[in-house]
């Protein structure tokens, strides 16, 4: 089995700083999330021969070295790099043209392009059916009684005589991956490995976050 | 200090004269019309000021052929070209809202005579 379809697709990892603004070239305001993508490098190159699909492992931020399991130390080693704290593969077509132990800074990206976002989002912990799915709940009033915030029904009577699974209900929410599509670089600062992101992608301020070449941009290979 | 202010150092601008709510403050903002570039006058006093850092923005309101007009700058927009204060104000509160029920005489604020 083959992928019927490969990009070249580039990759970073980067920590989420936060948001601000800055001013654009017309003045305008806009809106920015501040990454942090350094000391990202390449790990491991897997190829058709041998992994039978094309794609580069990349390692992102410092771990202290006694906190590497061993077949992690042992990889990190074979690679001739310093242990990372986190390992992300990229699937790419052009995978060949990179070499293991190669640094991948920010500049990867430019002004102007448009890359996807994957982030956890924040955990928002047992929310009910109006937060998590966005229902509208019952009538304030109207004799509504204690019941502003419930779902309703949740199906029919004898026949199915059930509750359909994947019913949405009230649970956990949050924590979950989210990918961001499309987003626009705005600027990049080579010197301080900083990459600025018009409006917002998801995740808390530290968190880690994958950034792509978007999905819907790239031309296929 | 949060992380992302590196990045605002870059837009903040240090040519920001000290203001407060009550002066009367002349901003020269710069207006594009097309291709040409003017430089107009908003003259008014302070009513508010708030926000810190890069976010920081005051309003300035002055009656304009008889029409309350207030406008808000972001202190460090690139479309002041400068700020010029002209009159100190004597004010107790920090944020002006009750002169925009006040018209004439009742809308006048002192001027600080003190030492500032």
């Amino acid at each position: 089995m083959t992928a019927t379809f490969e990009r070249n697709v580039k990759g970073l990892l980067g920590t989420k700083l936060g948001m601000t603004q800055v001013w654009d070239e017309n003045n305008r305001i806009v809106p920015v999330t501040v990454i942090a993508a350094t000391t990202n490098v390449v790990t491991q190159v897997r190829q058709p021969q041998t992994d039978g699909y094309n794609a580069i492992q990349v390692g992102f931020g410092e771990i202290e070295g006694r906190k590497v399991t061993k077949p992690n130390a042992g990889h990190f080693a074979k690679a001739g790099v310093t242990p990372r704290r986190h390992l992300v593969e990229i699937r790419t077509s052009d995978a060949a043209s990179y070499s293991i132990g190669q640094e991948l800074s920010a500049e990867l990206f430019a002004a102007g392009d448009e890359i996807d976002v994957t982030g956890t989002s924040k955990g928002k912990g047992y929310a009910g059916v109006m937060k998590r799915h966005g229902f509208h709940g019952v009538s304030a009033s109207h004799g509504a009684h204690r019941n502003h915030r419930k779902p309703g029904s949740i199906g029919a009577c004898a026949t199915p005589g059930r509750v359909f699974k994947g019913t949405r209900m009230a649970g956990r929410m949050g924590n979950d991956t989210v990918t961001t599509q499309n987003v626009t670089v705005h600027a990049v600062d080579a010197d301080r490995g900083l990459i600025l992101l018009k409006g917002a992608v998801p995740g808390p301020k530290g968190g880690v976050v994958v950034l792509r070449s978007a999905a819907k941009k790239t031309q296929e290979a | 200090m949060n992380p992302t202010d590196l990045v605002d150092r870059a837009s903040l601008r240090d040519d920001v004269p000290s203001f407060g709510p009550g002066d009367t403050l002349k901003v020269h903002v710069r207006v594009v019309e097309g291709t040409r570039e003017r430089v107009q006058v908003f003259q008014g006093v302070v009513i508010r000021r708030q926000g810190s850092g890069v976010r920081e923005s005051f309003t300035v309101r002055k009656l304009s052929f008889g029409v309350g007009v207030e406008r808000t700058f972001p202190v460090h927009s690139p479309i002041i070209q400068r700020i010029e204060p002209m009159v100190v104000g004597d004010v107790r509160r920090a944020k002006l809202y009750y002169l925009r029920d006040r018209v004439g005489k009742a809308a006048k604020i002192k001027e600080k005579r003190a030492v500032r």
